[in-house]
């Protein structure tokens, strides 16, 4: 109990004093996880939309894959991701492994099949009901998807917040990939884990305290952004 | 999106302004708070800015191999010896040196605290089986205390369920060793700055076996030829310079010194 008082109490003074690491840290944890977010969500809502949509033959392997896909290693993840970017693997001529570019690369792996399972869930019942519409009106498959896309963007939101969810608060793949490089690959995951290794519990739990604070406003701010959209079904 | 974008571009440009290079150093070196010492230093003399990646010995020696890192500080002699004779760097180079400790609970059941030499205090706790929470990661560390037991007569692979290997860095078995109150061997730097101590004490220390020699590894151009080899070499140059002699030597936790520098340097 004392050591949970001493890291809210450490999150406090990191906050208050605006500690430079700090800051520079959970900047990066911020850049990392929403480019991969961006990325991620422009593969796999479009992705989740078509696999609802489409009738083909490998379609029922193809959702089962991803969902298992889903709950996919991220330390396995890592592993094969830095041994593809590592100098002796085949893409280590562009010298990215240690950079934030690899870790980002490792988290679009991971959250794409979630984005996109959570996206198929969802568009599967919207498609249910516009399904005659959109035939009538003799749509293309490309419209179809845009049309379900934007009516769909509340459930939308949610599949991608759960991708943000995954993605800032994974650390054995961006550990892996990463290297934990102060002032270069530091993120807040990776800084727990070393501050608990080193035994300074209170420094660890303090940041862990503003990653659950970091996760809390972003969603928050996401909410308030879209609600500015009445129109929304629901 | 653009603001992340403008984010990454920065962060690029930063980074390319000081020459930088990756070195690959051990825990048990990181977690002594040496680093956050000589890192600045070394900035300021050579304007290298120096990224550490913190890994176990073994790690670290496979991203030499691999040409990831262009450095690597280590302590595991002959695996150090394999990795030039290999090809993998081009030298060794003797740094500094710190030795390890026996640490374990006050109350001492295996009464090693008195023992005269490193096998003895080993063999005191094998026979008793008290628990021993061992690196279990092929770190120098761990490599360290396997050839202890060697030389004590025992081999690890037979120990009970007393003997556990937690394949963890050192804060992680020290954080281990102090849930259980175990015995651990640590270096004496790790040991020093561990801030969950708990009821273990520091029982065993002193035995020349016990010795913990650093050494510099620059990573073999010929090999890879996109290694910076030149900052490595600078690199080199200056932590066996004077000032990182005075830096090493100077370096205390609690009044006690942690490090010697024994580096030969150049005439």
């Amino acid at each position: 109990m004392n050591d949970i008082w001493s890291g809210l109490q450490a999150a406090f003074w990191l906050l208050v004093t605006l500690d430079r690491d700090l800051v520079e840290i959970t900047l990066r944890s911020l850049q990392v996880s929403l480019t991969a977010l961006v990325i991620a969500s422009v593969i796999a809502l479009p992705l989740g939309t078509w696999l609802a949509i489409r009738r083909f033959r490998f379609r029922r392997a193809v959702i089962a894959v991803l969902n298992a896909l889903m709950g996919l290693p991220p330390v396995v993840v890592g592993l094969i991701v830095y041994l593809l970017l590592s100098r002796s693997g085949p893409f280590g001529v562009l010298g990215l492994l240690f950079t934030p570019t690899a870790m980002i690369i490792a988290q679009v792996i991971i959250i794409t099949p979630l984005i996109a399972s959570i996206t198929h869930q969802a568009m599967r019942e919207l498609w249910a009901e516009y399904h005659d519409l959109l035939i009538s009106l003799n749509t293309s498959n490309w419209q179809r998807i845009k049309t379900l896309i934007f009516d769909g963007r509340r459930a939308l939101l949610t599949a991608s917040l759960a991708g943000f969810g995954r993605a800032i608060g994974e650390v054995g793949a961006i550990m892996i990939v990463g290297g934990n490089i102060d002032h270069a690959t530091r993120v807040l995951t990776t800084a727990i884990a070393l501050e608990t290794g080193k035994g300074d519990f209170a420094l660890a739990l303090g940041l862990g305290f503003v990653l659950i604070g970091l996760a809390l406003v972003v969603n928050f701010a996401i909410h308030v952004l879209s609600r500015t959209e009445r129109e929304g079904r629901w | 999106m653009i603001r992340i974008f403008a984010c990454l571009a920065a962060l690029w440009t930063g980074a390319a302004a000081a020459e930088t290079m990756k070195m690959a150093v051990t825990t048990s070196f990181h977690n002594s708070g040496l680093s956050e010492v000589l890192l600045p230093a070394i900035a300021r003399d050579t304007g290298l800015d120096v990224q550490l990646l913190v890994v176990g010995t073994g790690q670290a020696l496979r991203l030499g191999e691999a040409g990831d890192v262009d450095a690597i500080l280590v302590h595991s002699k002959s695996a150090e010896e394999a990795f030039v004779a290999a090809g993998f760097g081009t030298h060794r180079r003797e740094i500094m040196y710190n030795d390890f400790v026996i640490v374990g609970p006050l109350s001492d059941d295996a009464a090693i605290a008195g023992a005269g030499a490193a096998s003895d205090a080993l063999t005191a706790i094998a026979q008793t089986e008290t628990p021993f929470v061992s690196r279990g990661d092929d770190s120098g560390t761990h490599k360290k205390e396997r050839a202890l037991w060697e030389a004590a007569g025992y081999n690890t692979a037979a120990f009970g369920d007393w003997y556990k290997a937690v394949g963890a860095g050192m804060g992680a078995s020290l954080n281990t060793a102090s849930s259980l109150n175990a015995y651990i061997l640590a270096d004496r730097a790790s040991w020093l700055n561990f801030g969950n101590k708990g009821d273990l004490v520091l029982l065993f220390a002193g035995d020349p076996a016990l010795f913990n020699q650093y050494a510099y590894l620059p990573v073999n151009p010929t090999r890879h030829p996109h290694v910076k080899s030149d900052a490595a070499e600078k690199l080199e140059d200056w932590l066996t310079s004077d000032a990182a002699k005075a830096l090493i030597d100077g370096y205390m936790i609690d009044g006690e010194a942690l490090f010697t520098f024994n580096a030969k340097q150049a005439e």
